[in-house]
This record gives structure tokens, sequence and C-alpha cells, in this order.
């Protein structure tokens, strides 16, 4: 084998290694150069701390089972950890559920006691969701009109997902895994637009104005943005 | 042609059947040839409201199953030539008729009606199935209760999905304005905040509608009590005339407000 440019290239950054792979050879080649190189190199980093390792996987798709294989190779050398495997490849499969949860599905109806609605990505509910009725997305919910049912926002887990409502009336509220039932006795009685998001401080779901969330949530943006520089 | 409007709530006990026996009255009282279908198969009543038990030979799984014509079921009605009652069986279960056969026989009783009123069972399980199959329009009976206007927002999404039956219409019927007003029972507004359908009618709760079905006359017949006016006025605006709903205030007599007035109420 006449190698011109070595089949992974190892480089160092300063938060850990990337290691690039070819994306032309047999992947029966990359492994056994994978893990030649690492083996060759392992008195560099074996008496050292923790290193984290992106690999770069090029215009080669890897099928779920060669990605844990890979991994298993790295994980093999000791203080070394996979941090994220990337590949410019998807299957169209993988392409369409993504397309899928980003899309906003849009539905003009009132949710009546005993319908469910559920969305792969957004929900924008024109209309009422009523006691009995549930709206399930795994993006987030949006309704122009009362929500007096159960809202399910984040199905899949997402916790970073929002329920917004011009009325929030719910009888049963969830983000990701958390949960939240409606107070027993009911105390405001404004008439503004409503967000529910998880609080990243109590973990429990809050409920605020619109533009309240909106301010706290560029509030954050704009702190962790100056702790960067 | 005549029209096949099914009456229903989800919930039992709201009034359905006596809805129905007082709407089909009053549409008789109007000139119209209207036939009450009792669907309640197993659980009959409507023949009793009406006043006809004892007049009843066949019913509706004998003409389903072929024992004798549609024309020998109906039942004449005391008061009005042109009402007629087609009686539910009260030895079988909802199982003995099927949608299909039900829409076949409503079908055929709408050549010779104006208005087929078809007395649905409380649930949403094959009563309801067979009660709406032949129906085209739908009237949804609540009460100012959360139970049944849940129950009712479940059925108006059922009906909904149903295509051959027009948008449905509510009737919210005992209404009681004073526990209304002391906020003993929800609002006529918040009802229909929530079900968002037309509103076809409002009935007060009166006790005479008790005694008169007990006593098996419609009280669709009594020219002054309030409930009375109000399924007269249900149907005039079923015939298609805009009728401005009632005040739910009482109409007290002259000693009753001067005893309002002086606190002894």
């Amino acid at each position: 084998m006449t190698n011109k440019r070595p089949l992974v290239m190892i480089m160092g950054k300063k938060d850990g290694l990337v290691l690039k792979l070819d994306d032309q050879c047999a992947y029966h080649d990359l492994l056994e150069e994978l893990k030649a190189r690492l083996s060759e190199r392992r008195q560099h980093y074996s008496d050292g701390p923790l290193l984290s390792v992106k690999v770069e996987a090029g215009n080669r798709y890897l099928d779920p089972a060669q990605r844990e294989e890979i991994q298993a190779i790295i994980r093999s050398e000791k203080m070394l950890v996979v941090e994220e495997i990337t590949s410019n490849v998807m299957t169209v499969e993988e392409c369409d559920e993504r397309l899928r949860r980003q899309s906003l599905l849009q539905v003009r109806q009132t949710v009546r006691s005993g319908q469910v609605l559920e969305a792969p990505g957004d929900l924008l509910v024109i209309g009422d969701v009523n006691p009995g009725g549930q709206v399930v997305a795994c993006g987030n919910i949006y309704i122009m009109g009362a929500l007096r049912g159960i809202a399910h926002a984040g199905a899949d887990g997402a916790s970073d997902k929002v329920i917004v409502s011009s009325l929030m009336k719910p009888t049963q509220l969830k983000i990701g895994s958390v949960f939240s039932r409606s107070a027993d006795v009911v105390e405001q009685e404004g008439r503004y637009m409503e967000c529910a998001y998880v609080d990243p401080n109590t973990g429990r779901i809050a409920v605020d104005r619109l533009q309240s969330y909106i301010k706290r949530f560029h509030g954050l943006a704009r702190m962790s943005y100056e702790g960067v520089k | 042609m005549g029209e096949a409007i099914v009456i229903t709530s989800g919930k039992g006990g709201v009034g359905k059947t006596t809805t129905t026996a007082n709407i089909g009255t009053a549409l008789a009282l109007q000139g119209k040839k209207v036939c009450l279908v009792d669907t309640d198969i197993g659980l009959r009543n409507l023949d009793v409201v009406m006043g006809l038990e004892n007049r009843i030979i066949y019913d509706l799984v004998d003409a389903v199953e072929g024992r004798c014509k549609l024309s020998q079921t109906l039942i004449k009605d005391k008061r009005f030539d042109d009402l007629r009652l087609l009686p539910a069986s009260q030895s079988k279960d909802k199982s003995a008729v099927r949608p299909e056969q039900m829409a076949k026989i409503v079908e055929e009783l709408k050549r010779d009606f104006d208005y087929v009123l078809i007395d649905c069972p409380a649930g949403i399980e094959q009563g309801f199935r067979n009660a709406i199959s032949g129906a085209d329009q739908a009237i949804v009976v609540t009460t100012p209760e959360t139970s049944a206007v849940r129950d009712a927002d479940r059925i108006i999404g059922l009906i909904e999905k149903e295509e051959h039956i027009a948008p449905p219409k509510l009737i919210i019927n005992r209404v009681r304005s004073h526990m209304i007003k002391s906020g003993g029972m929800i609002d006529i507004d918040d009802i229909m905040d929530v079900l968002s359908i037309d509103l076809l009618g409002i009935v007060v709760d009166d006790e005479e509608v008790i005694a008169a079905s007990n006593k098996g006359e419609p009280i669709a017949l009594q020219p002054s009590s309030r409930a009375a006016m109000a399924y007269r006025n249900i149907a005039r605006r079923i015939l298609g005339e805009s009728v401005p709903l009632m005040s739910l205030d009482e109409n007290k007599g002259f000693f009753k407000k001067v005893k309002q007035l002086l606190g002894m109420r």
C-alpha cells in the first residue's frame, strides 16, 4: 500500500483531540489504521488527564453499529473519551426525520374532549384546546386560543421546549419529562399571552407572560456571551 | 324528502328524551309531519313520555328483522294525526341493530315525514353509532354542569367527524337563573365559550316538565309554561324563523315582586 496521506489524522486542539478519518479508503483499512495510530501515540496521553476526542468522518456514512465500533476502539485507549462523531452524510430517512422534527403543523380546529392531536415537530393550533382534549408535539406548542386541556411539548424528552397559549388554563402541562398540574384554586384573571417553560434553576415548569419569558431568555443569552469574552 | 335530526348528549339524564318529545310535539303543532324514533333499545322511554306505551305492538327491531312492515311499527299520537312514534324494543339490546340498517330505516321515514327526530341513547358506543348513522343534522343537549358540558364537547367532536351530518347545534337544558347568579351553575357564556357551536335554545328548569312527562303529556302543549315556550321557540328556529332568546328571569307576579322588595323571599 502506498499511503501518501495517512488514513487517520490526529490533531491536538486546546480542548482535546480531533481525529480526521479518510473517507475514500475501505472501512476495514480505516479501523486497522485507527488502532495502529492510537497505539503508537499511546505514550503521549496515557499519563495525562482525560482527553476528549472529536471524530470527523468526512463524506463517509457511518451507521450506528460502525459508530459504536469506532467509539469502542477509541474508548479502549484509557484516558480517551469520545465527545462526538460527525459525518457530512446522512440517510434519506434521517434527513426526513430531521425535517419532520423541524416542521410546523398548523391545525385550524377546536381540539375537543377525547381528541388527541400529535405533531412530529412544532404545533400551531388555531382554536381552543378544551378540557379532556390533548395536544402533543416533539417541538414547541403554540395555541392561538384557550388551552384548557392537556399540552405536552418536547414529547421525545427535550425539556427546552415551550408551550405558548393566548389563554393559559390547562388541566396539565408536560415539557419533556417534567410534569405540572393546574393549581386547584384558580388565581389570576389576566388575559395576556402566556408561555410555559422548564425553569433551569428549579427544574420545574414555570408559567410567565410571553414578554417576560423572552426578556429573560435574552438576558441569559447576553450573560453567557459576556462570559465567553 | 324530510330531514333527520338526531338529539344526543353523551351524558345520561340531561333530557334528551324530553327534548325529543317536546320538539316533536312543537313541530307537529306547527303543522309539520313528524316521526319520533327511539333508538334506546333495551331502555326505551320515549313512548312513556309521549303516553303511548300501551299501544306498542311492533318495534324497531321487528322492522329491522323483517317481522313486520315499517309502517306497522309507527304509532299515531293521541293529539296530532301527523305525529308518529317508532318505538325501540325493550327486550333486546343495542347490538340488535346495525348502523347501516338504522340508516336505511331513517331514509325510508324521510320520504313520508318532514322531520324525523332520532332520540339517541347515552354513551358513545353502538347505540350512539346507530342513532347518528341516518342523521342529517344533530342537536346536542347539555345542562349547566361541568360534567355534562365535558361530555357534550366529546360528542360534538365525534359528530364533527361525521361528514353526512351538518355542524351540530346546542340546547342548554335545565337552566336555573338564580343558581347561575349565585355562581352554583356555569354561566351560559362560559358554556358557549368552551363548546363554540350555534345555540339553538335555552330551556329553563321547570318542575312541570317532570309532572307532564309522568302524565305522558309533552309540556310543549301547555300555553304558559316557560319551558313549553322555550321548546316551541326551538321548533320555530328549526323551521328557519329567527326567534330571540327568552330572558332567563322569571316573570314574577306583583305580590312576589313586593315581597322581594320587602326582603321576604
